[in-house]
């Protein structure tokens, strides 16, 4: 009797992750920051992520409908994708901003370049930083409880008192999805503990942007202030960027090595950006300059083959 | 003190419960044997035997090519029916012996080869390994006495018995482990004393405790062989990167393990010593497992050399499936998936793995996402994401330069992307090219 034998090159098997597991896996991680949000501010917050997510997964698959490619919808990176612009927009924006920004962020930075893998920078955070120079009045406007309010890095820029409590739990404004330290932490932790992200880019991310924020407090006699620093860890997008964006696979370098001087180039930009920079935040912009030297960093950060200048042993 | 291990890796499901309390079983074939020429590393042998000539069991019937070859010997007697080309498990056709099996499995003499021990100069020792045909019996097929004669052989100072078995699914060393302990390390003190300053290592993952003990309680009073626990980690038992567990020292793809001190041999391989040195047995036989989930039921089979793979599949109630997906010759890792069944057990084959499905076949590999997991894992430390592009886009200068030729195709990057990109398949595509061309 003869069978018809499948036939392949080794290995075998394969581990049962794949890319859609990532992504959900992702996705699933964000809830607690996107729930929060919701509850924060409301049902329009609501209703701009639904939206932000429907037109990030219609323009993929019109996208690739167009020009005849596999339709991938199905491994949930456009989702993310519009997870994530969603809750970097402020919760009153209208409704033609998530549609503008999900265009950016789906056509323009990610399926332009080819796609999943292909992108050079975050789509998220390529369509924020394009909806943020575009329409600046729109993007940093923030209504909380029905008021329109500064954020507390704005107010801590300012030389404002602010109430670090609530910050770490959210109950201030900001964007969707940023405002509780909390819960985004719960999520990055979520991540890191099933290995869907590596521990590096976060750590050194945060661990460097603390270092350098203790030492102007310093230098600039303020002192150590462990109520300014942790204003400035809780506050903004710290959180949601160095858990969520800046570990976006695609755009942060592959090497181990090249994550940590991945992270702390980020803590440096960020600080330069917030203390030194024309507004209040800077995760957002570090992050995307950040994205463009990460072939740099590989490129230095190679890891040297097994027994690569190995002597022999006499 | 953390367990002995490398960096990189991974821990796939090891199904080894399937085989692993079936003790070694002797199967004598029925059918036919099927004696490829090429069956090791180096020049294929030449035929000792021409048609109509009766051969017993273990009578060499054919002579190594050179120095790097090997002997072969029958495993059956009976009568040469031919010599011709036959499929073997790589899928390839090969210049083989076949003979007729007359079911008598007729002796010749092995008493008259065996000599006392004390009374053998090392240099009688490599011979009688020479002549008995012996290669490493893992799946590469490098002639043994050819590892045995190092260049420099006072700067070998260890020698290493593989007990990794970091395949999943394989048991067959297991079983030898802890059916004939004593015999693998009298085979590691004949080897040793080939040396002036070589100890022996005899490594083990620590999912083996049994045989870890075994072999512990056997060897507690030689100051000259340890055994040594590693971590459970495939590939543990790849050969660069069992000596960097043991010893600490790296060697790269261009060196060999003696360059590092080191002599590393596998399980059966010491037993094939084992038995030529002392029992005066060529190598004719090898542990062969047959397990997965497509068969009636499991074996670990003392297996003839040239026994017919199908005879195996039969001897544990055939399969339990009409159309099983995927036979593996070997593990799942490292394994030849088979074209057909009639391919002869040669001195490399570990296993025969039946899979109901096959999950290759099944994926489709999508763009790569950069998650980084391949590079993570690789032992080789190399970037698997990267030379897979490189080698698509035929940038072989490139793949050369990013060490593309220390991948050692161990199976770990495909595994593990998310994306199902077959990284081990392109990449050793490449280096088989690579490699080609530096020989024309």
């Amino acid at each position: 009797m003869n069978y018809t034998m499948k036939i392949s090159s080794s290995p075998h098997i394969r581990d049962k992750e794949t890319t859609t597991n990532i992504m959900g896996t992702v996705i699933v991680a964000l809830m607690p920051a996107t729930i929060y949000g919701v509850y924060n501010f409301g049902l329009h917050a609501a209703f701009v992520i639904c939206l932000t997510i429907a037109c990030c997964v219609i323009f993929e698959a019109a996208y690739e409908k167009m020009l005849g490619l596999k339709n991938t919808v199905k491994d949930l990176s456009a989702v993310l994708t519009g997870l994530l612009l969603a809750l970097n927009l402020p919760p009153e924006v209208p409704f033609w901003i998530p549609v503008i920004g999900s265009f950016f962020a789906i056509i323009v930075v990610k399926q332009l370049f080819g796609g999943l893998g292909q992108n050079f920078m975050n789509p998220a955070l390529g369509a924020r930083c394009f909806l943020l120079i575009s329409f600046t009045g729109r993007m940093t406007t923030f209504t909380y409880d029905a008021v329109t309010t500064a954020t507390p890095l704005a107010n801590l820029k300012a030389g404002e008192s602010v109430d670090v409590f609530a910050m770490f739990f959210g109950a201030t404004a900001g964007t969707i999805g940023e405002t509780s330290a909390l819960a985004l932490m719960i999520g990055g932790l979520f991540l890191i503990v099933r290995r869907v992200i590596n521990f590096r880019i976060p750590a050194f991310y945060i661990g460097s942007f603390t270092v350098f924020i203790m030492i102007y407090a310093i230098v600039s006699g303020r002192g150590v202030d462990c109520s300014y620093l942790l204003a400035h860890l809780c506050g903004g997008g710290l959180m949601l960027g160095a858990f969520f964006m800046a570990t976006d696979y695609v755009t942060s370098p592959i090497t181990p090595n090249g994550k940590i001087i991945f992270g702390i180039f980020l803590g440096l930009l960020t600080f330069l950006f917030r203390i030194y920079g024309g507004s209040a935040e800077g995760v957002s912009y570090a992050i995307i300059i950040g994205n463009l030297i990460v072939p740099l960093i590989e490129r230095i950060t190679v890891p040297k083959a097994f027994g690569k200048g190995a002597v022999k042993h006499e | 003190m953390g367990l002995l291990t490398f960096s990189g890796g991974i821990h796939p499901y090891d199904g080894k419960d399937l085989s692993k309390d079936k003790a070694i079983c002797d199967y004598f074939p029925v059918g036919d044997g099927v004696y490829p020429l090429a069956q090791h590393i180096g020049a294929p042998a030449k035929p000792l035997v021409k048609k109509g000539d009766r051969v017993l069991v273990g009578q060499k019937i054919a002579e190594a090519g050179g120095f790097v070859s090997a002997n072969i010997h029958s495993g059956i007697s009976g009568t040469v029916k031919t010599i011709e080309s036959r499929m073997t498990v790589g899928g390839t056709k090969v210049e083989s012996i076949i003979i007729e099996n007359d079911g008598l499995f007729e002796e010749v003499d092995f008493s008259a080869n065996i000599k006392p021990l004390d009374q053998l100069y090392r240099e009688d020792v490599k011979e009688i390994i020479k002549e008995a045909g012996i290669v490493g019996m893992g799946g590469a097929g490098f002639p043994t006495h050819v590892k045995l004669s190092p260049k420099n052989e006072d700067a070998i100072d260890t020698i290493i018995v593989n007990g990794a078995e970091c395949e999943p699914y394989l048991t067959s060393d297991y079983r030898r482990m802890l059916e004939v302990p004593q015999k693998i390390v009298t085979g590691l003190q004949i080897v040793i004393n080939l040396f002036d300053h070589a100890k022996g290592i005899i490594a083990i993952e620590d999912n083996k405790p049994d045989a870890i003990r075994i072999l512990s309680d056997l060897t507690k009073d030689m100051d000259n062989i340890t055994v040594n626990a590693v971590k459970t980690k495939y590939p543990q038992g790849a050969e660069r990167q069992l000596i960097k567990a043991n010893t600490g020292r790296e060697i790269n793809s261009s060196m060999l393990p003696a360059d590092a001190g080191c002599i590393v041999h596998n399980i059966d391989t010491i037993v094939a010593i084992y038995n030529a040195v002392i029992e005066g047995r060529p190598l004719f036989e090898r542990i062969v497992t047959v397990t997965g989930d497509a068969v009636n039921d499991t074996a670990n089979f003392r297996v003839r050399i040239g026994t017919n793979a199908r005879e195996l599949i039969d001897a544990v109630g055939g399969f339990n499936i009409e159309d099983p997906a995927k036979i593996i010759s070997g593990g799942p890792m490292m394994g030849k998936a088979l074209f057909s069944l009639d391919v002869p057990i040669v001195k490399g084959s570990s296993a025969l793995l039946c899979f109901r499905e096959d999950i290759v076949s099944e994926v489709t590999p999508s763009n790569c996402i950069r998650c980084g997991r391949c590079v993570e894992v690789c032992p080789g430390r190399v970037m698997p994401n990267k030379l897979a592009d490189m080698a698509s886009h035929g940038d072989l200068d490139a793949f050369v330069k990013c060490d593309g030729m220390e991948c050692c195709e161990c199976g770990c990057c495909s595994y593990v992307c998310p994306a199902k990109r077959h990284l081990t398949q392109i990449i050793a595509g490449t280096r088989k090219q690579i490699l080609a061309s530096r020989k024309k």
